[in-house]
C-alpha cells in the first residue's frame, strides 16, 4: 500500500507491504534515515524517538498508517542549512556521546523540551529526559550539552 | 604496480579493501612476497610494521588496529599515539579496525587493555617506522640521523641540508620491517598530541545521522532473519506450524535445523512479526535453580578446583591465636550487558568463503568460532568489525553473527539478523552470580592480623563463549565456560601479616557466563572493600585512614591517590556509622580504593548517599573519583570512561538483577530489568592524575570496581546497616535497617 508522509519538511510517498509496519522501519528502510534507531520495539528506551507535530514520540510502536497528516521530524530534520542545529552542536561540543546509539533519541527528547522551555532548570531537564535510556553512562555529558544549548 | 590504494571505510565495509603494495625500504625481491590482494598479502602478524601502519603517496597514514572502538573513544586515542610518534598531523591518520583480513589479532577489545597493551604495540611499530624513515632520509640527504627533525610528516636537516617528506620515502610502499622493541619512542616531554584533550571524529556523525552502525549496514540482495528462541533453556522443538506465518507480507522461509528455528523475510518488520507470531511447541525444560535459593545453589555447586590467589603467612595460626574474628558473606547478582542496540550481524557466503560483519569486540576469535561451527578453515572466514551499540563485554554480537552465518549458508544469500530486545536480555551471556565469604582477625591492640576470603565463582577464564546457534543446531562448540578473568582482585594489596584468598571454581553456573565490564574485579572488590569497612567500623577507625595504614608505604602513587581523594571529597576523619543519625532521610559517605588487579591503575572513590529509612530507597548524590592511569593519552576519553564507569555501576549496584524462573530469564525488557534514569544521576567530581613519563594503563574498567562498595559503605555510614548484597534494592536496605 502507498502511504504519504510528511518527513523533515518533505512529502514522501512510500510503499509499505504491511500496514502494521511501525514508522521506525519506514523511516530507516524506505527513507534511509539513520537518526531513529531500533532499541527495544516496546517504547521503553527512546532510541527511536522522532517528533510528531513537535512532540517527542516513540516511532517503534507507532504504525506508519497512524501518522496521517502530522509532521514527522527526525534527527536529520533538525539540521539547519546542512549544519547541526544549536542543540546538536552543543552535544558535539560537549562530546555527549559514547557509543551514541541512544543519542538521536536524546537529542529529539531534549529538543522538544527546549522548544517549550528554552531555559530549563536541572530538575526540569532530568524530569523531561526520564524516558530515555543510556547504557554507556553519558547522562552527565548529555545534561551539560542541554544546558549549553539552553544558554547559548 | 606500486599502488597502495588507501581503502575507504566504504570499501572496507564492502569487504574489499587495501590492495597492492610493492617496492619498499628493502630489496624488491623480498617486497614481491607481499604483492597482491591485501586479504592474501598484507601482513597481519604482530612482528611487522606493515601490519600496523601504511603511509600513502600523499603522506596519509592508515593505522590497522586489532583493538576496536566500542564507543569508548579508543580510536582517537590510538590515532593520537600514531600521530605523535610519527610526527604527522592527527588529521592525517585514519584507522581500519577489527578486520581479520587486514588487521592484527591484538586480542579481544576487553580488560581495559586497548591503550595499555594494544596502543603500546602500535606505538612501537610507529617508533620503528619513524626510525627507519629517518635512516632513509639521513642517507638521502647525506647528513647524520641525529641532525634530522620531523614535523608534519616532513623530515628536515637542522643544518639546512634539505628536507624530504615521508610520502616521498615510503608513499604507497611497504616498510618490510620487523617491529623493533628497541626503537626509541619519543620523549614524553616533546609530546604535542598525546596527553592533550582531543575531540573524537565519530561524534559529529553520530549527532547528525551520518554514522554507519552495524544496525545500519546493508549488503545488496540481503534478506532479514530472526531466530525463534526456545521458551526455556534446553527445550526441544516439537512442532512448527509454518502456516501460522504464511500470510505475513514479505515472508520467505521458515528454517528449522535441530532446535534452531528461524524465519527469513524480505523486510525487517516481517522478520519481527514472523518470529513473534509463529506457532510452535517445545518440550518443557527446567535447568535453572530456584531463584529464591540462588545462593544456596551456588554454595552447593561442585567445586572443580581451588585457585589460591594469595597466601601470605599463616592465617589459620593467626585466627587461632586469639583476638576478635569478624565474618561476613557477600553476594552479587547476575547481570546482563544491556546494550541499548540489540546485537546485529550480516553474513554472506561467496565461493565457499564466509564474510561476516559484526560489532564483535573480538573478530579474530569470532572467525575461529564461526569456522568451527561451519566446519570451515579459519582462512576461509573473514570477520569485519562495524561499530555497534556499546557492548561492555561479550554480549550477543557473536551469537547474532552465528545466527546470520547459519541462515546465510542455508539461504545461499546474505542474511542480516537483528536481535530483539527479548533476545538480548534473554540470550546474551550473563555476568555470573558471585558469592564471597570473608573473615578477619583483629588483635587486642587493634591490628588486623589475618584476612581470609573464599570466592564461589564459575570455572574458566576469558576465551570463547559458545555460540547459541551452534548449540541449538547441534554443531561443534568449544564447550568450556568462559566467564572472563574473574579471579582478578580476589587477592588484596593491603599489607596484613597473614592473608589467604581462595577462588572455589564451580563446575557450572545457572546461565552461560561471560565478561561484563570489570568482570570479577567488580564483584570481588565489592566484597573486599566493603569488608574492610566492616573492619574499620569494628575498630572504630576512620575507613580512609585504615586504608592508608595498610597500604605499602613504598607505594607512593597509591598513597597520593588516597591523600588527594581525602582533599577533593573534603573527607572528615571519623568512624562509621555517623553519630547523628536521625529523621527519615539520612545521609552518609563511603570510601573505596583499588590498585587494579594489584598491578595497574590506581583509583580512589567516595560516594555520598541519601537513604530513606522507611522505604529503603537509596540515592547516590555525589561521587568523587581520583584516578591515576599513568600517562594519559586523551583526558577527554579518560574522563568520559570514568563518568560511564560510575553511572553504569551505580545502576548495576542499586537496581540490576536478572530475574528467572526454572526455565528461562523472565526480565526480558527494560521494565523488568530497570537501569538508572536521569532523575537518579549522581553529581560527579573527577580528578585525573596525569603521569606523562609513566606507562599508560587502562581506564575503561577500574573505576567500576569501586562503586558498589563505596555505596554499601555509605549506606552503613548513614544508617548503621550493612547491605552485603548487590543490587541494593529498597526491600533489602529496609530489611537491613530493621534488623539493626
Amino acid at each position: 500500500m502507498k502511504v504519504s508522509l510528511h518527513v523533515n519538511g518533505k512529502t514522501e510517498e512510500v510503499d509499505v507491504a504491511d500496514s502494521s509496519t511501525p514508522l521506525l522501519y519506514v523511516l530507516r528502510d524506505n527513507l534511509k534515515l539513520r537518526g531513529p534507531r531500533f532499541g527495544c520495539g516496546l517504547g521503553q528506551c527512546g532510541a527511536c524517538m522522532v517528533h510528531i507535530d513537535g512532540r517527542a514520540t516513540f516511532s517503534c510502536v507507532l504504525p506508519v498508517t497512524a501518522v496521517g497528516d502530522r509532521k514527522v521530524t527526525t534527527l536529520e530534520g533538525l539540521m539547519e542549512g546542512g549544519k547541526p542545529n544549536k542543540l546538536q552542536q552543543a552535544f558535539i561540543d560537549e562530546e555527549a556521546a559514547q557509543c551514541g546509539y541512544c543519542i538521536s533519541g536524546m537529542v529529539m527528547q531534549a529538543q522538544a523540551l527546549l522548544n517549550k522551555t528554552p531555559n530549563p532548570t536541572d530538575e526540569e531537564i532530568r524530569r523531561h529526559m526520564e524516558p530515555n535510556l543510556c547504557r554507556c553512562g553519558t547522562h552527565v555529558a548529555i545534561m551539560r550539552a542541554i544546558k549549553r544549548a539552553a544558554v547559548a | 604496480m606500486n599502488l597502495h590504494l588507501k581503502p575507504s571505510r566504504r570499501d572496507i565495509l564492502k569487504g574489499t579493501g587495501a590492495l597492492v603494495v610493492a617496492f619498499s625500504l628493502t630489496p624488491p625481491s623480498e617486497a614481491l612476497a607481499f604483492v597482491g590482494d591485501a586479504a592474501l598479502g598484507k601482513p597481519v602478524t604482530l612482528d611487522q610494521v606493515d601490519t600496523f601502519l601504511a603511509i600513502d603517496d600523499k603522506g596519509m597514514v592508515t593505522l590497522y588496529s586489532g583493538k576496536v572502538d566500542l564507543g569508548t573513544g579508543i580510536r582517537i586515542g590510538l590515532q593520537q599515539i600514531v600521530a605523535e610518534e610519527l610526527d604527522v598531523p592527527l588529521a592525517n591518520v585514519d584507522t581500519i579496525e577489527g578486520d581479520t583480513a587486514l588487521t592484527p589479532d591484538q586480542g579481544p577489545t576487553y580488560g581495559s587493555l586497548s591503550i595499555q597493551a594494544g596502543g603500546m604495540q602500535i606505538r612501537q611499530a610507529a617508533a620503528t617506522a619513524r626510525s627507519a624513515l629517518l635512516d632513509q632520509a639521513a642517507q638521502r640527504l647525506g647528513v647524520a640521523k641525529e641532525e634530522l627533525t620531523v614535523s608534519d610528516g616532513v623530515i628536515t636537516a637542522k643544518s639546512g641540508a634539505g628536507k624530504v617528506a615521508y610520502a616521498e620515502l615510503i608513499g604507497g610502499k611497504n616498510f618490510m620491517l620487523k617491529v623493533d622493541p628497541a626503537a626509541p619512542a619519543k620523549n614524553p616531554a616533546d609530546y604535542k598530541i598525546v596527553g592533550k584533550p582531543t575531540a573524537r571524529r565519530d561524534i559529529p556523525e553520530k549527532l547528525t545521522g551520518k554514522f554507519t552502525y552495524m544496525q545500519d549496514f546493508r549488503v545488496p540482495g540481503m534478506l532479514h532473519g530472526s531466530v525463534v528462541r526456545p521458551p526455556a533453556i534446553g527445550a526441544t522443538l516439537q512442532s512448527v506450524d509454518e502456516s501460522s506465518v504464511k500470510d505475513i507480507p514479505g515472508i520467505v522461509k521458515v528454517i528449522r535445523d535441530g532446535n534452531f528455528l528461524a524465519v527469513v523475510t524480505e523486510t525487517e518488520w516481517a522478520a519481527v512479526r514472523a518470529a513473534r507470531e509463529i506457532k510452535t511447541t517445545w518440550s518443557k525444560s527446567e535447568t535453572l535453580p530456584d531463584q529464591a535459593k540462588l545462593w544456596e545453589h551456588v554454595r552447593s555447586t561442585r567445586i572443580v578446583k581451588d585457585d589460591v590467589t594469595s597466601n601470605v603467612g599463616d592465617t589459620a595460626a593467626a585466627m587461632a591465636a586469639g583476638g576478635k574474628t569478624i565474618k561476613a558473606t557477600y553476594d552479587f547478582a547476575i547481570h546482563t550487558h544491556g546494550s541499548i542496540g540489540p546485537s546485529c550481524a550480516i553474513a554472506e557466503f561467496k565461493d565457499g568463503k564466509l564474510t561476516c560483519w559484526s560489532a564483535s569486540q573480538a573478530t579474530h576469535n569470532l572467525r575461529k568460532q564461526l569456522a568451527m561451527m561451519m566446519k570451515m578453515q579459519d582462512a576461509d572466514v573473514r570477520c569485519i568489525y562495524v561499530d555497534g551499540a556499546g557492548c561492555y563485554g561479550r554480549n550477543g554480537h557473536e551469537d547474532a553473527a552465528a545466527d546470520a552465518t547459519l541462515l546465510a549458508k542455508i539461504m545461499d544469500k546474505p542474511v542480516r539478523v537483528q536481535w530483539s530486545r527479548a533476545d538480548e536480555h534473554g540470550w546474551d551471556p550473563k555476568g555470573p552470580p558471585t558469592l564471597i565469604d570473608l573473615r578477619a582477625n583483629i588483635d587486642a591492640s587493634g591490628n588486623v592480623t589475618a584476612w581470609e576470603s573464599e570466592f564461589f565463582i564459575p570455572q574458566g577464564a576469558a576465551g570463547m563463549v559458545d555460540l547459541v546457534a551452534a548449540t541449538l543446531s547441534d554443531r561443534p562448540v568449544v564447550g568450556k565456560l568462559a566467564p572472563g578473568g574473574i579471579v582478578n582482585d580476589s587477592a588484596i594489596g593491603y599489607k596484613f601479616p597473614n592473608i589467604k584468598t581462595v577462588c572455589h571454581r564451580l563446575e557450572t553456573t545457572p546461565f552461560r557466563p561471560s565478561w561484563i565490564r570489570t568482570p570479577g574485579r567488580m564483584q570481588n572488590t565489592f566484597a573486599n572493600e566493603s569488608f574492610l569497612d566492616e573492619i574499620a567500623a569494628s575498630l572504630k577507625a576512620d575507613p580512609l585512614e585504615l586504608r592508608v595504614k595498610y597500604t605499602d608505604p613504598a607505594d607512593k602513587r597509591g598513597l597520593e591517590v588516597l591523600d588527594r581523594l581525602a582533599k577533593v571529597a573534603k573527607w572528615e576523619k571519623r568512624a562509621s556509622p555517623r553519630k547523628d543519625i536521625k529523621g527519615n532521610v539520612v545521609t552518609g559517605r563511603g570510601v573505596s580504593y583499588v590498585k587494579y588487579e594489584l598491578v595497574r591503575t590506581y583509583v580512589g572513590l567516595v560516594a555520598d548517599v541519601e537513604v530513606d529509612r522507611t522505604s529503603g530507597d537509596v540515592r547516590v548524590k555525589k561521587v568523587y573519583v581520583v584516578h591515576d592511569c599513568g600517562q594519559i593519552i586523551n583526558p577527554n576519553g579518560v574522563r568520559a570512561q570514568i563518568e560511564g564507569n560510575v553511572i553504569q555501576t551505580v545502576s548495576r549496584a542499586l537496581k540490576e538483577e536478572i530475574m528467572f524462573d526454572r526455565g528461562m530469564v523472565t526480565s526480558l525488557d527494560w521494565a523488568s530489568y530497570p537501569i538508572l534514569r536521569f532523575s537518579e544521576l549522581p553529581e560527579l567530581v573527577i580528578e585525573l592524575i596525569d603521569r606523562p613519563t609513566e606507562k599508560p594503563w587502562g581506564a575503561g574498567e577500574p573505576t567500576a570496581a569501586l562503586v558498589s562498595c563505596a555505596i554499601s559503605n555509605a549506606i552503613f555510614d548513614a544508617t548503621g546497616a550493612r547491605v552485603r548484597s548487590v543490587p541494593f534494592k529498597p526491600e533489602k536496605v529496609k530489611a537491613a535497617i530493621q534488623s539493626i
